[in-house]
């Protein structure tokens, strides 16, 4: 009988029976759950991709995740980003503490990590300490070639993922033996040739297949099972239900990538960093500064009180303000958020004006 | 047998649509026709990766099975 097998009383175990139906699946089973239980991620980017994996890996029962995204949240991120909800919003969270606290809820055995920081070359490398795996939950190119520099550097896997409109992409990235992203696509194409969420919309529905491939793939690693994984580009379309599974091995291997085979990683070093950001999906500019200072918002909110249309809000991790037809959102190291433009020298003029020195 | 030169037509599948492209064309001809900036794609032709060095050498053949996939961003 199953019920007498030492699988089987292992999932009596308490700690392990929230898990029992993943179990059972016979590729995890209960060494593959103790992987799962010992593993550590770093998730960058807690948007639509982000809040997709997160959930998924965090009910799967990892050990350890850090969560790294810059970003508040906006009521038209509800429809497809699933940690968040009303209450957020009218709290002003931050994403990363907002996905932490609802994890929290929904499986307290993990560790959740919440930092609310702009991902860069200065920083990366501490943000990414102790991953088994590195999760792309990026809403632009340039933060992507930033993990790939890294993961190629110091050899740890990445799974890209990114969605637009209906469709999608997957890859998994294991440096040196699989392509890497600048493999296939050596650079990231100019901003004037993408379309963004905001111009095309986005399907949660995409989000979330293009999520579940990130996640199952993770989890193959986490548990040890790198021979399985899927070496292919994926290229999904929610919409008409066609999937494309591309053998792009050959790119590494008769390949002259910058990363891999020129070792080369210029997004790592700073050489390709921007001060400036136009993020996907909105009319915004993010302001980076190059020395992190601290803020105190109290003195910021009475500086603005004079112009600022409306009440300033802040709390301790931002401070919210319109003025003219800008939104402007400080966080407490000195980076901006500023809606209204996709102009980067605008947004820098509006920066020195209302929080510069 | 041989036959004056005359443009020819060949029937390819592009993204799984048959189509009918006219006279003979490289990948890199077809991608500028579409107005596909060659940067933004990777390319397949009958499951084999073409690298985008070579985009303007590979020729298009009749009966091709050809796969675009563009470089997505958002997320």
């Amino acid at each position: 009988m199953s019920q007498e097998t030492p699988a089987f009383r292992e999932l009596t175990d308490p700690a392990l029976e929230r898990y029992s139906r993943q179990v059972l699946y016979e590729k995890i089973g209960v060494e593959g759950q103790r992987k799962l239980a010992a593993s550590r991620v770093v998730l960058i980017g807690c948007g639509a991709l982000g809040t997709v994996l997160a959930n998924t890996l965090v009910r799967a029962g990892v050990g350890f995740m850090r969560i790294c995204d810059r970003d508040y949240i906006e009521r038209n991120n509800l429809q497809r980003q699933v940690l968040f909800d009303e209450d957020d919003i009218v709290a002003n969270l931050p994403k990363a503490e907002a996905a932490a606290a609802k994890l929290a809820r929904i499986n307290s055995d993990v560790t959740v990590e919440p930092v609310v920081v702009d991902v860069n070359h200065v920083n990366i490398e501490r943000l990414a300490e102790g991953a088994d795996v590195l999760l792309d939950g990026t809403d632009n190119f340039e933060t992507r070639f930033l993990i790939n520099d890294l993961a190629v550097k110091t050899r740890r896997p990445w799974i890209y993922g990114a969605v637009i409109s209906a469709t999608g992409l997957c890859l998994t990235i294991i440096p040196y033996d699989t392509p890497c992203l600048r493999c296939v696509f050596e650079e990231a194409p100019p901003p004037e040739m993408n379309p963004t969420c905001d111009t095309v919309g986005v399907l949660a529905s995409a989000v979330n297949l293009v999520a579940s491939l990130q996640a199952v793939e993770t989890i193959k690693l986490l548990t040890g099972r790198h021979a399985e994984i899927n070496r292919h580009l994926v290229h999904i379309d929610a919409w008409s239900g066609r999937f494309v599974n591309m053998n792009v091995q050959s790119a590494y291997e008769k390949g002259d990538c910058p990363c891999c085979k020129r070792g080369r990683f210029p997004y790592l070093s700073g050489e390709s960093a921007s001060t400036t950001t136009t993020l996907c999906g909105r009319d915004t500019v993010q302001v980076n500064i190059a020395v992190p200072t601290t803020i105190s918002f109290p003195a910021i909110a009475e500086k603005l009180k004079p112009v600022a249309a409306g009440p300033i809000h802040y709390n301790r991790f931002m401070l919210k303000a319109t003025v003219d037809e800008y939104e402007l959102t400080l966080f407490p190291d000195g980076r901006a958020i500023i809606k209204g433009t996709s102009d980067a020298d605008k947004a820098r003029t509006l920066y020195a004006r209302y929080f510069g020195a | 047998m041989c036959r004056p030169a005359q443009q020819q037509t060949m029937q390819v599948t592009i993204n799984s649509k048959v189509e009918t492209l006219d006279g003979d064309m490289s990948v890199a001809d077809l991608l500028a026709r579409r107005k596909i900036e060659p940067i933004r794609v990777a390319v397949e032709i009958n499951e084999d990766l073409v690298p985008r060095k070579t985009f303007a050498e590979r020729m298009i053949r009749d009966g091709d099975r050809i796969e675009i996939v563009t470089f997505v961003g958002g997320g």
